[in-house]
């Protein structure tokens, strides 16, 4: 085989030279990509393997549910909390517990702390390299990058050429150490970084000022959960008690200081967006403007659970809403449920899992877990030295889910693709005003610039996923600033309640229970399926974003999102990844996320079935 | 010492530290480690005549909330530790070179540096599947894990995966994830300074870090191997609801009357009794707070096995009684059966307290 051509429209050629990247750096945990690429340097195939498997699902059951949020909240220490958040949703969905009002939005006010602190680190700490080269930022003028942060930025505070200079020669001395450290062996000599030394050397000084504000916002976590990362979440609401004027209220979780301090770190948050990270990304953009690669399945597939209601527990008050845009019609969301069985089912025929029969794809609450190692008689090297992967067979630790046989893209672009089509005024606001910007930088760069003004082909690109990344960061801090003024307003009417405990006790519990609990995770959708049966699970079961966007092909041969989005893209140097890594970051990669599934060798694995 | 390596000081000078700040930096960090000002011009002189040292940084099976946490370090900053302290030559987490050119410096590192580096190991080695669930470069993370410890000069096993497995190795441990002592086996003879907790506190690992490359010589460890200066107290030794369990006031219930006074979460499941951390003295995030604070029980989760010691609301039986003097390796000379017992007449003590109290009134 040479040529496929896939379902979903991609035509994969693995004839010409294969160029293997392993490790995949800058994302959490393994991953390993493969390509083919023609005489043009342009990738014609994409193979993309999950290298690791832990088994938290299979450690679960038999467990206390109450446990449970801690020990899936160590599916991912970036995306810190979110796993718990989906896991206590799941339980109290399974027993029927509403939270308090409070509890409600201290939760709401973690879960956008955590967009806004994992967004700014992936792009700054694990993504602006792909785009910024600090090497080059040694050239830059000072006063010129001063007058550059001026412009896209005229109200950070942080813009003399006295500081750029100094953060220059920091960079300078580091370098000339001959001690490299992280930024050894990097591509800097590489054609495909398109910044100017002032915007590489603006961007540099950002990644300095980003890891010191990301220390700074976790710590919203820190006062509600204890600490960050993981801090505590707790079934029925949430463990930090308010106690504004009563006896020893020093000493309670909740007081007037330690609300204040929350406030100035969500008014934080909010000047970083909008003074340093979304300028910053537009500025970026303009530089790679003739650089729209990258869209894969984003402009066509997309799907989300839907979030951030702004009454509890009323789906159509989402801020974010959801639903699935298939084959590229924007004009049609088809609504989205996590419990219809013939909606998500994962498949594993590429996946080292096996199932009795693998033509089908299965619902997780009849989810199997069977791991079967196993390479394709095509690969180059060993069992325990592989080469080059034979992607004809199972090839990937991650399974495969697929939304009514559809192959779709999750994440943040996903969320304002959908929420711009479902007409949610602050995201077409956001979209189109960064657009006009955009724009208007590309001319200043380029008096010839045409204006880009095709929607889909901005925002389905790499650029177009970033972009939204950062927009969404920007809303997540304007909407935690409205939960916490409610939380406020609900204390002043006397509200002080946290917790639910009327079903804290297993006794309370029906025999049988089952759930699901969804989270607009920051690398997109994210759900967890329990089933309860005696006060113990039964089966625990996670779909996380990675999985979605990181999958191996399926069943009919649909590709994945991050195979989708490599291909026809062209390459400066093969050798030197540097635009397999920079579309592969901009998905955000978490392979501790995606490929927790597993179980021992040989170990009889219960079959769940529920219906 | 080579001419052409970079010393803490010389790097500092250079970016334009004063040497006023210096010195204010190093009383700044022998205050954080706990030694008196004398310490300040033993750190000061170190740090003026070393080199950055290379770290290599390797992930195994784990979640990366150990890197996170160290990116939180609030002093020393974790640019500065990065920048000018260590050499952070490999870390497949943040740096930029992927694929052959990462690992290529591996080799390098390993050659150049020959007994001269440290590595960090975030994660464990999972056995099963011929160590093919966690591979890097096409090959087993075991082998990778094996063949950097053989020239390191120590190893830094960061968190509760590298120290005792942690949750992957809860039963019934299907990757059969092994920690980094145990997979290296007995015959290692360099030292394994275990930082546990899931992850470890952040100041925590950076005054590890700090104090290897000041004082030249890895830190004073327990039997378990861990650094006594962090990990030879309870969290419940210098927990301020301490006074609160003594008087016998606990938490009943969540958002009780005693949850919103603070009183003490024993009867709730706080494991702090029994967990050897510095959560309630260094506490977390700067100083910020640290779990029982906000409201919640310490699950333990520095100790080897915590995933399966029973839920994390059931109360605590194996606690020991009195006393904030008792270490970790005394704790593992006490019976099982005599500290149960302690445990429940220390409780009980604090309950006839409280009726004494009442009765008082």
């Amino acid at each position: 085989m040479s040529v496929l051509n896939t379902p979903n429209n991609y035509k994969m050629d693995n004839s010409g030279r294969r160029v293997v990247i392993d490790p995949v750096t800058r994302i959490e945990g393994h991953m390993r990509c493969e390509i083919n690429v023609d005489e043009n340097n342009v990738i014609q195939n994409a193979v993309s393997t999950g290298t690791m498997w832990r088994g938290l699902e299979v450690i679960l059951r038999g467990r206390d549910p109450r446990d449970a949020w801690a020990f899936v909240e160590r599916i991912c220490g970036v995306c810190t909390g979110c796993h718990a958040l989906a896991s206590v949703r799941a339980v109290e969905d399974a027993l029927d517990i509403k939270i308090p009002h409070n509890a409600s939005l201290i939760r709401e006010i973690m879960a956008k702390t955590l967009q806004v602190h994992d967004h700014v680190v992936h792009f700054y700490h694990l993504h602006a390299l792909d785009w910024v080269n600090p090497v080059n930022a040694l050239k830059a003028d000072p006063k010129a990058t001063s007058e550059l942060q001026k412009l896209v930025s005229p109200h950070h505070p942080l813009s003399s050429p006295g500081y750029f200079k100094d953060i220059q020669t920091r960079v300078q001395k580091f370098v000339d150490s001959g001690q490299l450290g992280i930024f050894k062996n990097g591509y800097w000599d590489n054609p495909a970084y398109k910044l100017s030394p002032e915007a590489d050397l603006m961007a540099v000084t950002h990644y300095l000022e980003a890891l010191d504000f990301q220390k700074e916002v976790v710590k919203i976590h820190t006062i509600f959960g204890g600490k960050n990362p993981h801090p505590n979440y707790m079934v029925g609401g949430v463990p930090c008690a308010i106690n504004m004027d009563g006896d020893m209220s020093a000493g309670a979780p909740i007081n007037m200081e330690r609300l204040n301090f929350v406030k100035a770190r969500i008014e934080e948050a909010r000047t970083f967006n909008t003074n340093v990270y979304v300028p910053d990304v537009i500025a970026i953009a303009a530089f790679y403007r003739n650089w729209l690669f990258g869209g894969g399945l984003s402009a066509t597939d997309v799907m989300d659970y839907g979030a951030y209601p702004k009454v509890p527990y009323d789906k159509s008050t989402d801020q974010l809403p959801g639903g699935a845009i298939i084959n590229g019609d924007w004009s049609k969301i088809h609504a989205v449920d996590p419990r219809d069985p013939d909606q998500v089912q994962e498949f594993v025929t590429h996946s080292w899992y096996t199932y009795p029969d693998e033509t089908k794809g299965l619902h997780p609450w009849d989810g199997i877990t069977e791991p079967n190692y196993e390479l394709g008689s095509k690969t180059k090297g060993t069992r325990t030295n592989i080469v080059e992967i034979d992607e004809s067979a199972k090839y990937s630790w991650i399974k495969s889910p697929r939304w009514r046989g559809h192959a779709v893209e999750v994440g943040p672009l996903a969320r304002y693709i959908l929420a711009y089509v479902h007409g949610v005024k602050y995201v077409q606001n956001q979209v189109d005003t960064s657009l006009a910007r955009f724009n208007a930088v590309c001319r200043l760069l380029d008096p010839g610039h045409q204006d880009i003004t095709d929607l889909k082909a901005f925002l389905g690109s790499t650029i177009g996923r970033t972009l939204a990344r950062a927009l969404e960061s920007e809303y997540c801090g304007d909407m935690m600033l409205d939960d916490f003024n409610q939380l406020i307003s609900n204390i002043k009417n006397g509200d002080t309640s946290t917790a639910n405990t009327e079903k804290w006790e297993p006794s309370s519990w029906p025999d049988h229970a089952k759930g699901v609990g969804t989270v607009a995770a920051p690398r997109g959708a994210l759900a967890h399926w329990i089933v309860i049966e005696k006060g113990k699970i039964k089966n625990y079961q996670c779909i996380v974003p990675t999985t979605w966007n990181g999958s191996p092909r399926d069943v009919k041969g649909n590709i994945g999102a991050f195979e989708a989005s490599l291909m026809g893209t062209p390459m400066e140097r093969p050798d030197e990844p540097v635009e397999v890594l920079r579309t592969l970051h901009s998905f955000d990669p978490c392979l501790a996320c995606s490929t927790h599934v597993m179980s021992e060798e040989g170990e009889e694995m219960a079959v769940v079935k529920v219906r | 010492m080579s001419s052409q390596v970079e010393t803490f000081y010389e790097v500092m000078r250079r970016q334009g530290i004063t040497r006023r700040s210096f010195l204010k930096y190093c009383s700044l960090t022998a205050a954080a480690l706990g030694f008196g000002p004398a310490y300040a011009n033993k750190i000061a002189h170190a740090m003026e005549t070393k080199p950055r040292t290379p770290v290599i940084w390797l992930h195994g099976l784990e979640c990366t909330c150990c890197s996170e946490s160290f990116i939180r370090s609030a002093h020393p900053l974790a640019k500065d530790v990065v920048l000018s302290m260590i050499s952070l030559d490999y870390d497949d987490t943040i740096m930029a070179s992927a694929g052959h050119q990462a690992e290529a410096i591996l080799e390098e590192i390993k050659e150049k540096y020959k007994g001269n580096y440290i590595l960090a190991v975030e994660g464990n080695p999972p056995l099963n599947q011929d160590g093919m669930s966690c591979i890097i470069g096409g090959r087993p993370f075991s082998e990778q894990l094996k063949w950097m410890a053989e020239d390191a000069k120590a190893i830094i096993s960061w968190g509760s995966c590298a120290s005792w497995g942690c949750v992957q190795a809860a039963k019934p441990n299907p990757t059969q994830a092994t920690p980094v002592h145990k997979f290296l086996g007995g015959g290692y003879d360099k030292p394994i300074i275990k930082v546990p907790g899931c992850p470890p506190i952040a100041e925590v690992m950076t005054g590890v870090i700090t104090y290897m490359l000041t004082f030249d010589r890895i830190p004073e460890l327990d039997r378990q191997g861990r650094p006594k200066m962090f990990y030879s107290q309870r969290i419940h030794d210098k927990c301020y609801r301490r006074p609160h369990f003594d008087a016998g006031q606990f938490v009943e219930e969540w958002d009780d009357e005693g949850a919103r006074k603070g009183y003490c979460l024993y009867k709730v499941g706080c494991k702090g009794p029994t967990t050897y951390n510095a959560c309630s003295t260094v506490r977390w995030n700067e100083g910020t707070s640290f779990p029982i604070q906000a409201g919640h029980g310490c699950i333990g989760c520095s100790e080897d096995g915590f995933w399966d010691k029973g839920s994390f609301y059931s109360r605590d039986t194996d606690m020991n009684a009195f006393g904030i003097e008792a270490t970790a390796d005394d704790i593992g000379k006490t019976a099982v059966g005599i500290v149960g017992a302690a445990a429940v007449a220390h409780a009980a003590m604090s309950a006839v307290k409280a009726a004494q109290k009442k009765g008082d009134k």
